[in-house]
C-alpha cells in the first residue's frame, strides 16, 4: 500500500500540450505512470504523446475514466482548471502551477471540500509513489520503493530528504509536496493522517518551513493521534521577520511563524526534530532502529 | 506589495468611505497650496513611507499655519524616515499628505486578513485602537472581536452589526460602522487584498465614524489582474537590489552577513542558509535562482550577490533535479568568468549527472571554484573561505 497513488492510478494532465506539460508528462509516461490523456480546451480529438487529447475534462474523464489529474495551466487559469476537474468527478487533482492569487484559492478550497475532491498544491513538485506512479516535476530517479512518507512544503527541500532515505536504503511509501502557498489544497494534517493509516509507511518525515501556522497543528495532530516515528526539520531558523522569502507563506508576521516556535511544538509533540537538513537520513535511523546503508 | 496611506484613502473615497480630505504633495509649495485649497486653520502633515509606527519617529505633525506645513515637507521631501518597523536606513519619504485636521473623541481599531488556518478573509475590531494591537492580541485577546467571511457569500450586514454592537457603539454609530465594514470587505476582495487596517478608525467629537489611517497590502500573484494598483507601486519603497532580482524572476533578500548563497528552491536556499548559519557563518542574502538554474540568470545572481560589497565568499548549492548538473556547472563556470568573480565560489551540485558537473568544475581552470563534497563540507568550507578571504 501507499497514500494517494498507485500503479492503478490513471492519470490526466489539464495543460497537456504546453511545455510544462509535454515535458513533464513525457517524463511520467517513462517512469511508468498510467498517463491515459490531456485536455487542451481546442485540441480534442488529436493526439499528443500518443494518447488522447480532450476539450474538457469531463470528456477525458467519460473516455478514459481518469482518478487523478495534474495541472501546469498558467496562474491565472488554474481557478477554472482545478473547479473544472473537480466538477467532472476527478478524486485527487494536483496542481503545480505557482502564483495563484490568494482569493482563487480561498474559493477554490472550499469548493474542493464540498464537493469531496483531494487538491494537493499548488506551488508544488506533486505527489510519487516510488516505483508506481509519479504526479508532478520530481525528478524521478533520486527516489526508492520504501518504507518512509515524506510530506513536506518545499521542492529541493523534499529531494535532499529522498535523496538520504535512499541513499541509506530505507526507500519512500509516498512522497507529497503540499506546496509553499498560505492556502494549500492539502495541509500537514491532512497528508499525515493517510501515513499514519497507510501500512507501508513505517516512519514519517515532515518537512516544514517558517511562516503560518501549520507546522503546529500537525504537532497537536501528531500528539493526540500520531504513534509512527516522526522526523521534521523546519527550514528557515536564519530568516529575519516581515520579509518573504521565496515562499508566499515564507514569511515570519508579527512574532508568529518563527522556526524556533515550530521546532518546540513538534518536540512537545514527541517529534524528533532536526536542526541540520543533512541530519534528516540518519536521525530517522536513530528513531528507528534501522541499519543505514550510509553508516 | 503595500500601498502609501494617501493611495489606500484615495481607494477608500471610491467606496464611500469616510476619509478626511487631503491632498499627497511633492514640494513644499505645493504643502502650503494644500493647506489652502483644505481650509481650515488646523492640518495634519503625514509622510508618506512603506512602515508603520511614523507617528513616534516624528513622521505626523499638527501643524496651525502655512509655513509650518511648508516647513514640514522641506525636512521630509527627499529624506528618510526612521521608524522602529524600518532598517538603520529608513524609508524615502515619496510624498507629504496634507489633511484636514480631525477632532478625536475615541480610537478604534479595525482590520482584515487572510487567516490562514481557517481559510478565511478574518476582520478583526477593537475598542483599543491607536495603539499596538499585536501588544493587545498577545496580553488580551477577549478585546479582540473576530468576524469570519464567507468566500461565496462576501460579508453580510449583520456581522458588522455584531462587530458595532459589541464594541460599545450607538445609534447611528451602528449604520456608519456596518457601512464602513461592507465597504472595506467589498475592497478587500475587489482588490485581492492580504491585509488591510484602519488604525485607528476614530469617533469624532461629533460622534461620526472617521478612517485616520489606510494599510493596504496587495496579494503580489494578483498584480497581473489589478492595473490599478500595479499603476500605484512606489519602487522608491524597495530595496534596489531586491527590485533588479525580481526583474529577473530571482528571489532576493538581502541580509547582514559576509557569505553569499545561491540555491534553487525557497526552502532548500533557507535550509542552506540555516546550515551556514549552524557553522558559525553569517549568509548575506537569500536568493532562489529557481528551478530552470540557466547560465544568464547564474550570472544575474552573481552579478547581484556581488553588488553587496559585504560579501567574501559565495556558496553555491543546486540540486540538480531534472536539469542536469554538467549543464548547470557550464553555466556556473561562463558567468564566474563573465562577470569576473574574485571571491572564492564554493560549489554543491547534487542530483542528475552530479559527478560530470564536478569535472566541468574542475576542469574549468578557474582557482577560486572550490567543489564540495557534500553540503555539509560545501557550509564548512564556505565559512572558512569567508573567514581567509579579505
Amino acid at each position: 500500500m501507499s497514500i494517494l497513488i498507485d500503479r492503478h492510478t490513471k492519470v490526466i494532465c489539464q495543460g497537456f500540450t504546453g511545455n510544462q506539460g509535454t515535458f513533464h508528462s513525457e517524463q511520467a509516461i517513462a517512469y511508468g505512470t498510467r498517463m491515459v490523456g490531456g485536455v487542451t480546451p481546442g485540441k480534442g480529438g488529436t493526439r499528443h504523446l500518443g494518447l488522447p487529447v480532450f476539450d474538457t475534462v469531463r470528456d477525458a474523464v467519460a473516455a478514459t475514466e481518469a482518478d487523478a489529474s495534474v495541472i501546469y495551466v498558467p496562474a491565472p487559469f488554474c481557478k477554472d482548471s482545478i473547479l473544472e476537474a473537480a466538477f467532472a468527478g476527478i478524486g485527487l487533482i494536483v496542481c503545480i502551477t505557482e502564483g495563484i492569487p490568494t482569493q482563487d484559492m480561498l474559493e477554490v478550497k472550499l469548493k474542493c471540500d464540498e464537493l469531496g475532491v483531494r487538491l494537493i498544491g499548488p506551488n508544488c513538485p506533486g505527489v510519487i509513489t516510488p516505483g508506481e506512479c509519479k504526479i508532478g516535476i520530481q525528478p524521478g530517479y533520486i527516489h526508492m520503493r520504501g518504507k518512509v512518507g515524506i510530506v513536506s512544503r518545499s521542492g529541493t527541500l523534499t529531494y535532499e530528504a529522498v535523496k538520504q532515505t535512499t541513499d541509506a536504503g530505507f526507500g519512500q511509501s509516498t512522497c507529497v509536496g503540499i506546496g509553499g502557498d498560505p492556502i494549500p489544497g492539502s495541509t500537514f494534517v491532512d497528508i499525515l493522517k493517510l501515513f499514519q493509516a497507510d501500512s507501508q509507511t513505517e516512519a514519517i518525515v515532515m518537512i516544514g518551513e517558517i511562516g503560518g501556522s501549520a507546522e503546529e497543528e500537525a504537532a497537536a495532530y501528531i500528539k493526540a493521534s500520531v504513534t509512527k516515528p516522526v522526523v521534521a526539520y523546519i527550514a528557515g531558523v536564519t530568516a529575519p521577520p516581515g520579509k518573504r522569502m521565496g515562499h508566499a507563506g515564507a514569511i515570519i508576521a508579527g512574532g508568529k511563524g518563527t522556526a524556533e516556535e515550530k521546532f518546540a511544538a513538534l518536540q512537545d509533540a514527541g517529534v524528533k526534530t532536526v536542526r541540520s537538513l543533512i541530519d534528516i537520513g540518519s536521525t530517522l535511523a536513530s528513531v528507528t532502529g534501522w541499519e543505514s546503508r550510509t553508516g | 506589495m503595500n500601498l502609501h496611506e494617501y493611495q489606500g484613502k484615495q481607494l477608500f473615497s471610491e467606496y464611500g468611505l469616510p476619509v478626511s480630505r487631503g491632498y499627497a504633495v511633492d514640494t513644499p509649495k505645493e504643502a502650503a497650496e494644500a493647506c489652502d485649497k483644505i481650509g481650515g486653520n488646523l492640518w495634519v502633515v503625514k509622510a508618506q513611507v512603506h512602515a508603520g509606527g511614523r507617528g513616534k519617529a516624528g513622521g505626523v505633525k499638527v501643524v496651525k499655519t502655512k509655513d509650518e506645513a511648508k516647513a514640514f515637507a522641506q525636512q521630509w521631501l527627499d529624506n528618510r524616515l526612521v521608524t522602529y518597523q524600518t532598517t538603520a536606513n529608513g524609508q524615502p519619504v515619496s510624498k507629504v499628505l496634507i489633511e484636514a485636521f480631525t477632532d478625536i473623541e475615541r480610537e478604534l481599531y479595525l482590520g482584515a486578513v487572510v487567516d490562514r488556518s481557517l481559510r478565511r478573509i478574518v476582520f478583526m475590531a477593537s475598542t483599543e485602537g491607536g495603539v499596538d494591537i499585536e501588544k493587545i492580541a498577545r496580553e488580551q485577546p477577549d478585546k479582540i472581536l473576530k468576524s469570519t467571511i464567507d468566500p461565496l457569500l462576501g460579508a453580510q450586514p449583520f456581522q458588522g452589526r455584531e462587530l458595532a454592537f459589541g464594541l460599545g457603539l450607538q445609534d447611528r454609530q451602528i449604520k456608519q460602522f456596518t457601512d464602513i465594514f461592507m465597504g472595506l470587505a467589498r475592497l478587500f476582495c475587489d482588490y485581492d487584498l492580504t491585509l488591510l487596517e484602519v488604525n485607528p478608525l476614530v469617533i469624532k467629537k461629533d460622534g461620526d465614524l472617521h478612517c485616520m489611517d489606510a494599510k493596504l497590502n496587495i496579494d503580489g500573484n494578483a498584480l497581473y489582474r489589478q492595473p490599478k494598483l500595479r499603476d500605484m507601486q512606489d519602487p522608491s519603497q524597495d530595496d534596489p537590489r531586491e527590485a533588479h532580482a525580481m526583474k529577473w524572476e530571482l528571489n532576493y533578500v538581502a541580509l547582514d552577513g559576509n557569505i553569499g548563497c545561491m540555491v534553487n528552491g525557497a526552502g532548500l536556499a533557507m535550509g542552506t542558509m540555516d546550515i551556514v548559519n549552524l557553522h558559525g557563518g553569517k549568509p548575506a542574502n537569500f536568493l532562489d535562482v529557481g528551478g530552470g538554474a540557466t547560465k544568464e540568470r547564474v550570472t544575474e545572481a552573481f552579478k547581484i550577490i556581488l553588488s553587496d560589497t559585504n560579501v567574501k565568499a559565495v556558496l553555491v548549492n543546486i540540486f540538480g533535479g531534472i536539469v542536469r548538473c554538467d549543464m548547470i556547472a557550464e553555466g556556473i563556470v561562463g558567468a564566474i568568468q563573465e562577470v569576473g568573480v574574485k571571491v572564492p565560489v564554493v560549489v554543491r551540485l547534487e542530483g542528475n549527472n552530479a559527478s560530470l558537473g564536478a569535472q566541468v568544475l574542475a576542469d574549468s581552470g578557474l582557482k577560486n571554484i572550490i567543489p564540495a563534497l557534500s553540503l555539509d563540507d560545501a557550509a564548512i568550507q564556505v565559512v572558512k573561505a569567508a573567514g581567509e578571504w579579505s
